[in-house]
């Protein structure tokens, strides 16, 4: 597993003492932390919850199928003071190539999650067809959708409502195992076991009995994503996953998700609005505006040379005192 | 909308609670059952309720030990005041009264108990099946509760028991669940309704869940206080319907109840004759017992908030 | 003198059935006139509760415990009641999250204006139905709305709108203060940015202190002069602006700023914050900082380091402290 060692330069200055210092001796603070937290902590270290963008290159050659939207529209109608329709997703086509981390960006309204809805098939599209190699996701049934969430999972954003608050991990990870994979009780609690330690909750036996409200933000989203990840899923559409968590929490999880897509050759799609973790997390982008793609390309490409004034728009939205500070920041050090 | 302020924050689970499904074993309902009590004694006011409760439960098993005479026993001289051998009194037709009110805890209980189950059963099912699919079937059953809710419940029950071919306990714990479910299946429709689009159920279904488990395993478990409360509502109007009818004398006048000891105090002016303990016992027994259910009510939040039950 | 002084001011909250949390622990803070100062924190660090706490707001189960709060010179902790309500009248006004949650749903935007003008009518003020709507106009217009928005409903209009609105509320009085509690979270990405220039335009134009509380830190080091950084219930920094941007004193601070970076440069390197924040129920000694903190040693474990002057503001860090010759518990530090 590729450590952050000699940390990577920032900004183009040489690695500062401190930052080297601060990899090496992330262990010993962790040890030295007080039995309550460390309880309640889990283990990784420093290193682990660093994430830099396009850093995390894909080792595996990915197996899955390209998911292929074609000209996909989603037109909503609306009852009451006959305001006729709303035109959610208008005319939307892309490709997500097999272990693409593709972002799908844009305001509130935007269509985008109307447009995930559809790609897991919790929608239908009004017109326009979705196809996963050769299933037609626009056209499954019950059954056929149970199957189709073998292969496509999804990464909800709020931790605090996505687990049902009367289970316990162990049992909320471990019904897709029993449920796609057919494994017996004994077996589906290895598997849980298993989940848990790669989305970095070890000890696992301790995580797997706890309920969600004894957890923090970060940790609840890690349970999230083991479930997601438990009947080995080919696509995950992660859907702001770290938009309601803590800022300093939000680097680990994203670097977890950079992980599993590089080690299993997952194709990821990752929707946002922001920016900055989007960079960090796809190597495409997709913008939507008013339910239509406005710009796409490579993430880097388009966010430092735009074109289209809405995506400046986005970028010019958010303050950004960092982008000459953090030059500074790394050379005081 | 997006907000990146959680809840405040959450001391640490103290852990004292087994959940109730634990990675692959299932517990049984008596472990579910003795949660629920330890969940229920932590409430004050539920710990009341609760007192009263085993109070009552336990007269009523042990009235053939406690009276001292047989309830239905016409030994006795009519129409006497309270005395050591008659602690109520005597009916009319020379009964005793104090052990006819020991007995009497049963029928109140079980009537109490049955059409509350009988009514929150029927409630759940056609709350649940109402609020968690949208469409036909919601707006046919959503219109027969609404139908259920506006006509009145007593007047509905007297004409009903009135004309049954046969007059038993039963026939009351029919009625009175007949008229009983709607309040309960129209709050847990709405709260169905709620949990349906909760990330978590979605989050089931994309585990692979069927249906009938999304259902009762991740919805239903949500609304255990839901559920609890409402038995204890309908247990409680139970109570207070059944003692109406039997006062109203629309029960099988050879049972032995509460209600029934009323109608005979009213049939031979008891308060008149200065025979008030007749009126007064089992009038008292009956709001007590229906306090008790109300007070326990106080406890059921906890069932369904995991956060709750620490203390 | 500054206009709002804090002085020793800790807030517990005891929740019904369980432990006490010490939420905000000994703050001492000055907000001068015409001040636009920053708190930001994680979820859990106690900024809002001392935001609300600061303003007189907070509601059982938080409990303002001890300390001084001098508003202009008034002790406004000890105050209750009919006092306090008048306070607030050219004194200090609170923006919420949401507007949505904070505007009456079923009346309009003036019947609101109306209730807050009349509820703290001095002596020979007649708010009348036109003095009330050229007021509503008045303020509309600062915060970028057309008058016709008076006469709208909560849920007619977006929110956006809805949250400027509860700003030009919270101007109605002329406050010298207004605690701004996390003003653009709820609010749609582009419309946040939106919204923050107004509050910034608002405040620069009219002059009030400002109190900007939010957890993103990149919102309050581009609005604001100072900021206070909160962990555990403490204030563990507190610097001008461009200070803590370039050159952070306090552990935390610096580990927090590596959260952040540009979409847009060449390289993107996000970091996060190992562990996580401490139990508010116990009150160990120490700094609440150390388990997390690279360079912890044993008088870190052993005393919870006082807010020392440092670089132009302040900081609580034993070893900072000590790196810059400074002596901790109030000693006039040399640097």
């Amino acid at each position: 597993m590729p450590t952050e060692s000699g940390t990577a330069a920032h900004n183009g200055t040489p690695p500062s003492p401190k930052r080297s210092v601060q990899t090496d001796t992330t262990a010993r603070a962790d040890t030295t932390a007080r039995a309550d937290t460390t309880a309640q902590t889990d283990t990784t270290a420093q290193a682990a919850t660093t994430v830099q963008a396009e850093d995390l290159r894909p080792t595996k050659i990915s197996d899955v199928p390209p998911l292929v939207l074609d000209h996909v529209s989603k037109v909503f109608k609306v009852r009451g003071r006959g305001r006729g329709s709303v035109t959610a997703v208008d005319d939307v086509s892309f490709t997500l190539r097999p272990g693409a981390a593709v972002a799908l960006v844009g305001a509130s309204g935007s269509g985008k999650s109307t447009l995930a809805n559809m790609i897991t098939g919790s929608d239908r599209p009004t017109s326009g067809s979705i196809t996963f190699g050769d299933i037609e996701v626009s056209r499954l049934r019950s059954r056929g959708l149970r199957r189709y969430h073998r292969e496509v999972q999804m990464v909800f954003q709020d931790p605090y409502g996505a687990l049902n608050p009367l289970h316990t991990v162990g049992y909320t990870v471990a019904r897709p195992c029993q449920n796609f994979l057919g494994m017996s009780a004994k077996a589906a609690d290895q598997r849980v076991h298993e989940l848990l330690e790669t989305v970095g909750l070890t000890p696992p036996e301790q995580f797997a009995a706890k309920l969600p409200h004894q957890l923090s933000g970060g940790q609840r989203q890690r349970v999230v994503i083991a479930r997601a990840l438990a009947c080995d899923p080919g696509l995950i559409v992660a859907d702001e996953p770290v938009s309601m968590l803590d800022v300093s929490l939000r680097s680990g999880v994203l670097r977890l998700l950079s992980k599993l897509r590089a080690e299993r050759g997952l194709s990821l799609l990752y929707i946002t609005h922001d920016l900055l973790s989007a960079r960090v997390v796809t190597d495409e982008i997709l913008v939507l505006n008013g339910g239509r793609l406005v710009e796409s390309g490579v993430t880097k490409d388009v966010l430092q040379h735009p074109q289209d004034p809405y995506t400046v728009q986005l970028l010019d939205a958010v303050p950004n005192p960092f982008a000459a500070a953090n030059g500074a920041h790394a050379a005081n050090i | 909308m997006l907000s990146t302020v959680p809840p405040p924050t959450e001391a640490p689970g103290v852990g004292s609670t087994i959940p109730i499904h634990s990675g692959s074993s299932v517990p049984g309902p008596l472990l579910f059952l003795g949660r629920a009590l330890r969940t229920l004694w932590s409430n004050s006011k539920a710990r009341i309720g609760l007192v009263l409760f085993a109070l009552f439960i336990l007269v009523a098993l042990f009235a053939s030990l406690l009276a001292p005479h047989s309830p239905t026993a016409t030994n006795f001289k009519p129409y006497l005041g309270p005395s050591a051998a008659n602690l109520f009194g005597t009916t009319g037709n020379g009964q005793d009264v104090f052990s006819q009110f020991l007995y009497g805890g049963r029928v109140s209980l079980l009537v109490g108990l049955s059409a509350g189950i009988g009514a929150t059963f029927v409630a759940v099912t056609l709350g649940l099946i109402s609020g968690y699919r949208p469409g036909a079937v919601d707006n046919v059953l959503s219109f027969v509760t609404n139908l259920a809710l506006v006509i009145p419940g007593l007047p509905l029950m007297i004409i009903l028991a009135a004309y049954f071919p046969s007059r038993s306990v039963w026939t009351i714990v029919l009625v009175v669940t007949l008229t009983s479910w709607a309040t309960g299946a129209r709050v847990i429709r709405s709260q169905a309704v709620t949990l349906r689009t909760r990330e978590f159920v979605t989050s089931a279904v994309f585990s692979g869940e069927r249906l009938g488990r999304v259902v009762f395993r991740e919805i239903l478990p949500n609304m255990t206080s839901l559920v609890a409360g409402s038995f204890f509502g309908a247990a409680t109007a139970a109570v207070m319907a059944e003692a109406s009818l039997e006062f109203l004398g629309l029960g099988n006048p050879a049972t032995v109840s509460w209600g029934t000891i009323l109608y005979q105090a009213q049939q031979q002016n008891a308060l008149l004759t200065g025979q008030w303990l007749m009126v007064f016992a089992p009038g008292l027994a009956i709001a007590l017992l229906a306090l008790s259910f109300t007070l326990i009510n106080f406890g059921v939040d906890a069932l369904s908030n995991p956060r709750l039950r620490e203390k | 003198m500054a206009l709002l002084s804090a002085r020793g001011v800790n807030v517990v909250y005891e929740p019904n059935r369980g432990t006490r949390i010490w939420s905000v622990r000994d703050v001492d803070l000055d907000l001068a006139e015409g001040e636009f100062v920053g708190l930001v924190g994680e979820s859990g660090c106690g900024k809002s509760t001392l935001g609300y706490a600061l303003t007189r707001m907070q509601r059982p189960p938080a409990r303002l415990e001890s300390g001084q709060i001098t508003f202009d010179g008034t002790d406004i902790a000890k105050l209750e009641g009919e006092d306090l309500r008048r306070q607030r009248r050219n004194g200090f006004a609170l923006v919420l999250q949401s507007g949505m949650n904070a505007l009456n749903p079923v009346r309009t935007i003036e019947h609101h204006l109306r209730d807050i003008l009349r509820a703290h009518q001095r002596e020979g003020e007649n708010w009348s139905t036109a003095a009330v709507q050229r007021r509503g106009a008045e303020l509309l217009d600062k915060v970028g709305l057309d008058a016709s928005v008076l006469r709208r409903y909560p849920h007619e209009l977006s929110g956006g709108m809805r949250q400027r609105i509860v700003i030009a509320l919270a101007l109605s009085l002329d406050p010298r203060l207004i605690v701004f509690d996390e003003p653009t979270t709820a609010l749609d990405v582009i419309v946040q940015g939106a919204v923050m220039q107004t509050i910034k335009q608002l405040q620069r134009e009219n002059g009030f202190t400002a109190l900007l509380i939010s957890h993103d830190l990149g919102v309050v080091l581009e609005a604001t002069d100072r900021v206070l950084v909160m962990y555990a219930g403490r204030i563990v920094e507190d610097q001008p602006s461009a200070d803590l941007l370039t050159g952070p004193h306090h552990p935390y601070t610096e580990a927090l700023l590596s959260c952040y970076a540009d979409p847009r440069a060449d390289v993107v390197k996000l970091a996060g914050i190992a562990g996580s924040p401490p139990d508010l129920s116990l009150s160990d000694d120490g700094c609440p900082f150390a388990p997390r903190c690279v360079h912890a040693e044993d008088v870190c474990r052993r005393t919870d380091p006082p807010l020392t002057p440092l670089g132009r503001g302040r900081a609580a860090c034993h070893v900072r402290a000590r790196e810059a010759g400074v002596l901790m518990k109030g000693a006039a530090g040399a640097h």
